[in-house]
């Protein structure tokens, strides 16, 4: 499985990300967000945590404008996998590839810790190695987690089963308590909580190991 | 020439840095405030001539995220 993971200026959990993937069996390699194209055969972009571009605007805004970034909507919508983690989720709203927004948490804090998640859907790459409804524990260091979508749309995301994680103590405001949530056809997961950072159980979890075990072995299947 | 753009949060979404201004009044002794909305004003100093559709593309495209913003706009 060929993997990239974008960086932008102010992104910092993109060496994470990419140990995280390599760990799991991927060949990972990174992208500079100037850059206009992304390598051949690709199957997977990360985009990684962090502060793009210092999060002026509104978070994710300006580097969902980047060159790179219209790489990724095609890549997308060719039916590539597309992982966004915190800061890639706001980036991931950005570009409209995941519906809503997300905006500042409703304590108005910024929040490091680890939470509980509930796997709402064991449907996708990214889930299918979770038990349904199964109870994980991955960290949060986030400030704008706070998941809004208007009601029609959060009918839609749970008709068609498209939540894919919610907190079990909703930490930030979030619409129904949503952590993440899948594209249309299940292949791009925008999600707040930092899978990358719990794969070791010297820093207390490794529950992020299944997500990127089953992402990589479901991406190297034709 | 310039452009002003006012963005602000929807109605019916959430502003909790608003909430937080309202509890702070209250905090101040400030009675009588009963809401507190907290947007942004971007002000844009553009070429004499520019279209204004020029500029709601530009709200459109970067400036304002229409899933829970809104923005008016004054050329001046």
């Amino acid at each position: 499985m060929r993997a990239v993971v974008i960086i932008f200026p102010g992104s910092n959990c993109d060496r994470d990300m990419l140990v995280a993937l390599r760990k799991s069996g991927a060949d990972v390699s990174t992208v500079w967000h100037k850059d206009a194209e992304l390598p051949q055969n690709l199957d997977l972009v990360a985009i990684p945590g962090g502060f793009s571009f210092g999060d002026y605007l509104r978070c994710g805004a300006i580097a969902a404008q980047s060159p790179i970034c219209r790489a990724v909507v095609e890549h997308a919508n060719r039916g590539g996998y597309v992982l966004g983690v915190c800061n890639g989720f706001q980036v991931l709203t950005e570009t409209g590839l995941i519906p809503g927004a997300l905006m500042r948490n409703s304590g108005l804090k910024f929040l490091c810790k680890p939470i509980d998640l509930i796997v709402e859907t064991q449907n996708s790459a990214f889930t299918s190695g979770y038990a349904q409804g199964s109870k994980i524990q991955v960290p949060i260091a986030h400030h704008d987690g706070n998941y809004f979508v208007t009601d029609s749309e959060l009918t839609a995301l749970r008709d068609e089963d498209r939540v894919a994680f919610r907190y079990t103590d909703n930490p930030n405001g979030s619409v129904h308590a949503i952590a993440g949530v899948l594209s249309c056809n299940r292949r791009v997961l925008g999600m707040m909580p930092h899978p990358e950072r719990a794969m070791e159980s010297q820093v207390g979890s490794t529950d992020g190991q299944a997500l990127f075990r089953a992402l990589v072995g479901q991406a190297m299947t034709p | 020439m310039k452009a002003i753009v006012t963005v602000m949060l929807k109605n019916g979404v959430l502003d909790p840095q608003g909430e937080a201004v309202k509890s702070a009044l209250s905090v101040l002794g400030f009675s009588g405030v009963n809401g507190v909305r907290q947007g942004k004003v971007i002000e844009l100093d553009i070429a004499d001539g520019t279209d204004e559709s020029q500029v709601n593309e530009m709200c459109s495209r970067l400036l304002v995220n229409s899933v829970i913003e809104s923005y008016t706009l004054d050329i001046l």
